[in-house]
């Protein structure tokens, strides 16, 4: 005998299975029992990420807009300030999990930068990092501003600075990230960020928010274990962000997601007006869903008709299911 | 200069206790002080974990997991085909060769295929393939009752056939026995060859803490020496009854083995790896029925009462009872690399012991006859073996 190996079995079985259900007519397909309330993927019960360990709560982060200083220049424009510092430090990205990241101001997403069309945008940059970094803006701009190795100041090294210095063009949605070598591991470490020109003529009021769609591939297999926007999984699920009833509610997508070829935004109970890159007032689409390549965002403008709890997530079940999902509470 | 040396007469055992004392003092002061000199280790703690044992329940899967690496591992999250999911246990990080079992909820499907991936504290996966997921038996006593029939099919009754040959055997000329000999032992040589890589296989997928594949030539080693003991033993005590000897030690050999092939099919069973198609058993039983042969062809010539061959059939067959049990109930991928070595070594016993038996009147071993035997054996196992994998 012996000749029972693992493999041989398996085939066998499946082949067998088969010919078992045949006989017994669907005696007894079983399994998919349910649990709990069976409710939505997400971490084990009973732990948290520790955001207060972290530097940063996604629930703050998602209305948080950096403005930076301002002071007015001889000529009359507006001078905008920022100083952005690459920090190596530890995040936990799933409850329990550390993950060694590389980020703008110990944060992750780094500050969501915010300026008017027009003004002159002065950003410092100090590289406390333990390996070369740039700040590299999309955005209208000087070629040596543009943060890419070889040209302008290059790859900053380690305790070196420099100054981005252009002006806030064009109004819309934009983003910043590293682009020192190799990329894909710079950005995919956590060195990211949005930045919007608000036009000259502002944008209608209204609650306001930012979720830079990211993931993080924590065992180096250049595939994302989880997925967020804002960095934490299921943050959004475990608190739902409060929005109010009939209020115009504004949200600034940025995708920087590494490792998939495409992520998108799915909202629950409503449709959207859809901005792409925030460089038109007049929406593209009224939709529910879109799809974004890295680097690619846009502004989804809609209010809420009903009260209740809506979910927003992902449309590819995986990134849902493995933590970008979240709630709008809607009073 | 011409200072005699005085003799002071120290007990033997004393001499034989200081060098166990220094080495005992020497990790003590090393571990006191903190194994000065070497520092940090270099690099980030390395997690292995494996995956010893899988349990289905209706909505959970169950993983034993066993710590096989140097540092502590902690299971933080558990993801289910791409998707977080909700589970108990491994709450505390795992020791070295300490175990943990974690529940996972899962809505799993029957035959579906699973990939549940361990997330740890550093960010590692420790990843687990369910092939084809099917519920696994509750062990109680229809399960066992189950396990022993299948037992009784595959090993006890093929082994009985195959022992009926015995009344032809006694008719045939010596010429035609000793290639009949050698058939046996190309039977068996196929048997150890297979159970050792059966064995290799297995450790591959067990922990590696307990020795992975070397486990396989542990246990070799061990049943051939233990077997070679018996053996001496038993021609001591037994002058004369060559025949017999040889007949219950390759009884044994064969229940060894038929005891590794009992734990792969319990494992398989509860595994849900394993039909129980009627084909499945019938390949084991044709495959099997060689082995009764190989049994009673050294009694062939001598006289053996029908309890003695029953009792030789039983010591054959009836391990392959005992393995689905233990297979099935307590499997474990390290102890049967083990067994299915234990059984290996035990079968190349019997071949050293059988070979002289194959002598022909000019005293050569591998005569014509022989070999033809062996390499028919060998054919036997090979074909016989198909229907088994089919």
């Amino acid at each position: 005998m012996a000749e029972l190996t693992r493999r041989g079995l398996i085939a066998g079985g499946l082949a067998g299975t088969a010919l078992l259900h045949a006989a017994t007519a669907g005696g007894h397909q079983r399994g998919n029992g349910h649990h709990g309330d069976g409710g939505h993927a997400n971490f084990r019960d009973h732990v948290a990420v520790d955001h207060a360990a972290n530097g940063f709560d996604p629930h703050a982060l998602v209305r948080d807009f950096d403005r930076g200083r301002t002071r007015r220049l001889p000529n009359g424009r507006v001078l905008r300030e920022w100083t952005l510092d690459a920090v190596d430090k530890e995040i936990e990205v799933m409850p329990g999990v550390k993950f060694a990241a590389w980020t703008y101001n110990g944060r992750i997403p780094g500050p969501t930068l915010r300026a008017r069309e027009g003004e002159r945008l002065r950003i410092t940059f100090n590289n406390a990092s333990r390996h070369a970094h740039t700040i590299h803006f999309h955005g209208i701009h000087p070629a040596e501003m543009d943060g890419v190795p070889g040209i302008g100041a290059g790859e900053i090294p380690p305790g070196g600075s420099t100054v981005y210095e252009f002006d806030a063009l064009p109004a819309g949605l934009h983003l910043y990230h590293c682009h020192v070598r190799p990329l894909a591991e710079h950005i995919a470490k956590g060195l990211y960020g949005a930045f919007i020109v608000d036009p000259a003529g502002g944008r209608e009021d209204a609650d306001e928010l930012v979720m830079v769609m990211n993931g993080f591939d924590t065992n180096f297999d250049r595939a994302n274990e989880v997925y967020a926007a804002n960095t934490i999984a299921f943050a959004y699920m475990d608190r739902p962000i409060a929005v109010r009833l009939g209020e115009l509610v504004r949200v600034y997508i940025v995708n920087v997601l590494e490792y998939d070829l495409v992520n998108s935004f799915h909202l629950h109970g409503n449709l959207f007006d859809y901005f792409p890159t925030g460089t038109s007032m007049t929406p593209a689409e009224y939709t529910d869903t879109v799809m974004l390549c890295q680097g690619q965002r846009g502004i989804a403008e809609w209010r809420f008709e009903y009260p209740g709890r809506y979910m927003f997530h992902a449309h590819q079940s995986e990134f849902t299911e493995l933590g970008w999902q979240g709630i709008f509470e809607v009073a | 200069m011409g200072a005699a040396t005085r003799g002071v007469r120290v007990p033997a055992w004393v001499l034989a206790l200081v060098p166990l004392l220094l080495v005992a003092g020497a990790i003590a002061l090393f571990a006191a002080l903190d194994a000065p000199g070497l520092g940090e280790r270099v690099g980030p703690p390395a997690e292995e974990l494996a995956v010893e044992r899988t349990v289905l329940e209706p909505g959970v899967i169950e993983l034993t997991l066993r710590n096989d690496g140097p540092d502590a591992v902690t299971v933080a999250q558990a993801i289910v085909n791409d998707a977080f999911a909700q589970f108990s246990g491994a709450e505390e990080p795992i020791g070295r060769l300490q175990t943990a079992t974690v529940r996972i909820q899962q809505p799993w499907v029957e035959g579906e295929a699973y990939e549940v991936a361990l997330v740890t504290s550093t960010g590692g996966t420790v990843v687990h393939e369910i092939p084809v997921a099917v519920e696994t038996p509750v062990a109680d006593a229809s399960f066992y009752g189950l396990m022993a029939l299948l037992g009784v099919y595959v090993g006890v009754i093929p082994v009985a056939i195959g022992m009926l040959w015995l009344p032809w055997l006694r008719r045939i000329p010596p010429a035609w026995l000793r290639a009949l000999m050698g058939l046996t032992v190309g039977l068996l040589a196929f048997l150890a060859v297979d159970a050792a890589f059966e064995g290799f296989e297995l450790a591959g997928e067990g922990s590696q803490a307990f020795g992975g594949a070397a486990l396989v030539f542990v246990g070799a080693g061990v049943a051939y020496l233990l077997l070679a003991g018996v053996s001496a033993w038993l021609s001591r005590k037994a002058a004369g009854a060559t025949g017999f000897t040889l007949a219950l030690l390759i009884a044994i050999g064969i229940g060894l083995h038929n005891l590794g092939e009992g734990v792969a099919i319990g494992a398989a069973y509860s595994a849900g790896a394993l039909a129980l198609g009627a084909f499945l058993v019938i390949g084991f039983a044709l495959h099997n029925t060689t082995e009764g042969l190989a049994i009673v062809a050294p009694v062939a010539h001598g006289r053996a009462s029908l309890w003695r061959l029953a009792a030789l059939g039983l010591i054959a067959g009836a391990p392959a009872v005992l393995g689905a049990w233990i297979g099935a109930g307590a499997y474990n991928a390290s102890i049967a690399a083990f067994l299915f070595g234990f059984g290996a070594g035990a079968i190349v016993q019997v071949v050293v012991t059988l070979l002289p038996s194959l002598r022909d009147d000019e005293g050569r071993v591998l005569h014509p006859g022989a070999v033809t035997g062996i390499l028919g054996g060998m054919a036997v196992m090979f074909l016989t073996g198909l229907l088994v994998a089919a």
